[in-house]
């Protein structure tokens, strides 16, 4: 994954709770082999609309999408988080995010930023009264910053994620350092737990 | 969930300190089994290519074909082909069981591993699919990931995880005449919300949920994720023992006493204490009907169509006016009087053996309503041969329904069985979100008899309403 430290850019304003990842990325988009090329996937539906916020030129270029409630419900499609990526998101910023997705953006270089409700608001107001608002999230400070609508909050990210996202690991190798406990355990486990029938000859430890 | 397990601990709190690999902040989870389908895992065995990884443990790994799959003669379109043909070079590259097109073990990922027997209670689960709470049904610790995460845990076997609250929802009392399952679930979430469960990992206790077969358990856990739960669990009992005893993948002889031990010890402690508590009485649930476009937009089939301006909550009003906008509802309608143009019987929520019997005996020597296009898709090949067995696929043809072959088919529109724009369908799925069964189709969550009763009556009805 690349490095996230610090991201400077303007917000579109998508004042809508419960965003689903089918609205995000509709299914028909989930049919590519690769991890990038999702962009024309976003919000495909939404976008048909003319009036959709998205389709505003004055928000033509930012980097931080603002929401509602909940964004990301549904499907555990990771697909989400990267067609918000491929258009050129940076990073989201609502009152709460659904589970699955909000780790699917933390692996995609995506920062899920969680603010109060009022705060969100103000930001929504603030960016659709001016499009040129700026908004900074600073993941190696720890810090969102979005000074005309006077948000300067912590970023509720813990250390892990942010260290994660800062320093661009790569969680697998990251894990695989644990493997004496991993291997440890794997020692422990009972034996009548079920296995699944690999192939013959294959996948045999 | 309190951290340490000093003394009374939580289904979900067993499980998951049986299952710390390392402690810290998240902690690392062992996963006993890692089930794969064709939509979210190519590009995690590209990145295990691409590193040079190989898959940890395949025999805790399987994988099946079921989202993009056809459910008759049709081909898949030729992205949805290339998906299957890479899963299938992946799974033979990396030694992985798949159960493809074709075999008789091949069905929705999460109906086919309850029936070999792999699904057991107290297990860690994971697939690239948010459906996989179903399994919590079992008393097992079930949850999707992302594509990353299925990458990681094909690596690792392992899977970082910060630590979810704990919530009980408790459903007591008997259930009504024609209320199901999937009646208390829709009837929970239209209560608590979907983010009602945001973060948490939620136990369905007391006397409805003790009650509910194995399917019916499996119905409710299923659409957890649905309240945006982590995952939803239910404690093993007697019912749970006799419906895993015998699978082919199930602990035989001295293991299976063993196992049963184990089990036996997971349900929550007395004195256990959960972050959220809320209480659902089963004689107030009635059969619900969504009416908007998220599953917790639900009103019962006695009612009608909300009034977006009666209600107090500024976002909930404007969801409800952009929702009845897109259904093409009018406030007031009665939801009896809604006509329907299609009906779906099928999915992870509502396609096992007990879910076609009910809707079978609803449509026996009945007639779909003309005009009407009607599905049944079993979940698995298995029930689709079991339900063979019992002459169902008889029945529903004699009513006028298809009869398909098993797979996700028209849950989530990216195969060929896809609603047309504006086409409004009773289906027993698990989401009703815009667009969820084709572009501009219209989608009302009902439990099985709903569905079989609406395909008679051409409008949302009762199995009592037909006599």
């Amino acid at each position: 994954m690349e490095k996230v430290t610090r991201i400077v850019g303007r917000a579109v304003p998508l004042d809508r709770a419960d965003v689903d990842t089918d609205q995000i990325i509709p299914s028909s988009y989930l049919k590519r082999l690769e991890r990038t090329g999702y962009e024309d996937g976003l919000f495909a539906a939404w976008r048909r609309d003319p009036a959709f916020v998205l389709n505003d030129p004055r928000h033509r270029g930012a980097t931080v999408l603002v929401a509602g409630p909940n964004f990301g419900c549904g499907s555990s499609r990771e697909h989400a988080a990267w067609a918000l990526r491929d258009f050129g998101f940076r990073a989201v910023i609502a009152p709460s995010f659904a589970d699955i997705f909000r780790s699917n953006c933390l692996r995609t270089g995506l920062v899920p930023v969680r603010l109060d409700h009022a705060a969100v608001q103000r930001l929504m107001r603030a960016v659709a009264a001016d499009p040129a608002t700026k908004v900074t999230v600073d993941v190696a400070a720890g810090r969102v910053r979005a000074p005309s609508a006077g948000i300067d909050a912590a970023l509720d990210l813990d250390d892990a994620a942010r260290t994660r996202l800062a320093l661009g690991l790569d969680d697998i190798a990251v894990t695989l350092r644990a493997e004496a406990e991993i291997a440890a355990y794997e020692g422990r486990r009972a034996g009548w737990l079920p296995r699944t029938p690999v192939p013959a000859g294959r996948g045999a430890r | 969930m309190s951290a340490t397990l000093t003394s009374a601990a939580t289904l979900g709190d067993k499980v998951w300190e049986r299952h710390v690999v390392r402690r810290g902040d998240p902690d690392l989870l062992y996963v006993d089994l890692h089930l794969v389908h064709e939509v979210t895992s190519p590009q995690a065995f590209d990145g295990l290519r691409m590193a040079g990884r190989r898959v940890r443990r395949p025999d805790l790994t399987l994988a099946t074909m079921d989202h993009n799959v056809p459910t008759d003669d049709r081909r898949p379109d030729d992205l949805a082909q290339k998906q299957i043909e890479a899963l299938v070079r992946n799974c033979d590259e990396f030694g992985v069981r798949l159960y493809a097109l074709g075999s008789s073990d091949q069905g929705i990922v999460h109906v086919i591993s309850p029936q070999l027997g792999l699904t057991q209670p107290g297990m860690v689960i994971v697939c690239g699919d948010s459906h996989t709470s179903t399994h919590g049904a079992f008393g097992a610790l079930a949850f999707g990931i992302g594509t990353s995460e299925v990458e990681h845990v094909l690596a690792t076997q392992t899977i970082p995880q910060a630590r979810p609250t704990g919530m009980a929802i408790t459903v007591d009392g008997e259930l009504p005449s024609e209320v199901s399952a999937k009646d208390v679930i829709l009837g929970t979430i239209a209560r608590i919300g979907t983010g009602g469960g945001q973060g948490a990992i939620v136990e369905y206790r007391g006397s409805t949920i003790r009650r509910l077969s194995m399917e019916g358990r499996m119905t409710v856990c299923n659409m957890s994720i649905e309240a945006g739960a982590r995952a939803g669990m239910i404690a093993p009992d007697d019912i749970t023992f006799a419906y895993v005893e015998g699978r082919p993948l199930a602990p035989k002889g001295a293991d299976w006493e063993r196992a049963l031990d184990e089990w036996r010890s997971l349900a929550t402690d007395e004195g256990a204490t959960f972050d959220r508590e809320v209480r659902v009485d089963a004689r107030e649930l009635r059969p619900y009907v969504t009416w908007g476009t998220n599953p917790g937009q639900a009103e019962t089939i006695d009612g009608a169509v909300p009034d977006p301006e009666a209600l107090a909550e500024p976002a909930k009003r404007e969801a409800a006016r952009r929702a009845l906008a897109y259904q093409a509802l009018r406030p007031g309608t009665p939801i009896r009087d809604i006509a329907v143009d299609a009906v779906f019987i099928g999915s992870c929520t509502n396609g096992r053996i007990e879910d076609l019997r009910a809707a079978a005996e609803v449509v026996a020597g009945r007639r779909v309503r003309s005009g009407l296009r009607a599905l049944v898709v079993p979940g698995s090949a298995r029930v689709k041969e079991q339900a063979e067995r019992e002459g169902l696929d008889r029945v529903f043809r004699d009513a006028g329904f298809e009869w398909r072959s098993a797979g996700c088919s028209m849950c989530l529109g990216m195969n060929p069985d896809v609603l047309r724009p504006g086409e409004r369908c009773a289906s027993t799925s698990n989401r009703n979100f815009e667009g969820r069964q084709g572009p501009g189709g219209r989608t009302h969550l009902v439990s099985p008899v709903v569905a079989a009763a609406t395909a008679v009556k051409g409008a949302f009805a009762l199995p009592s309403d037909l006599n």
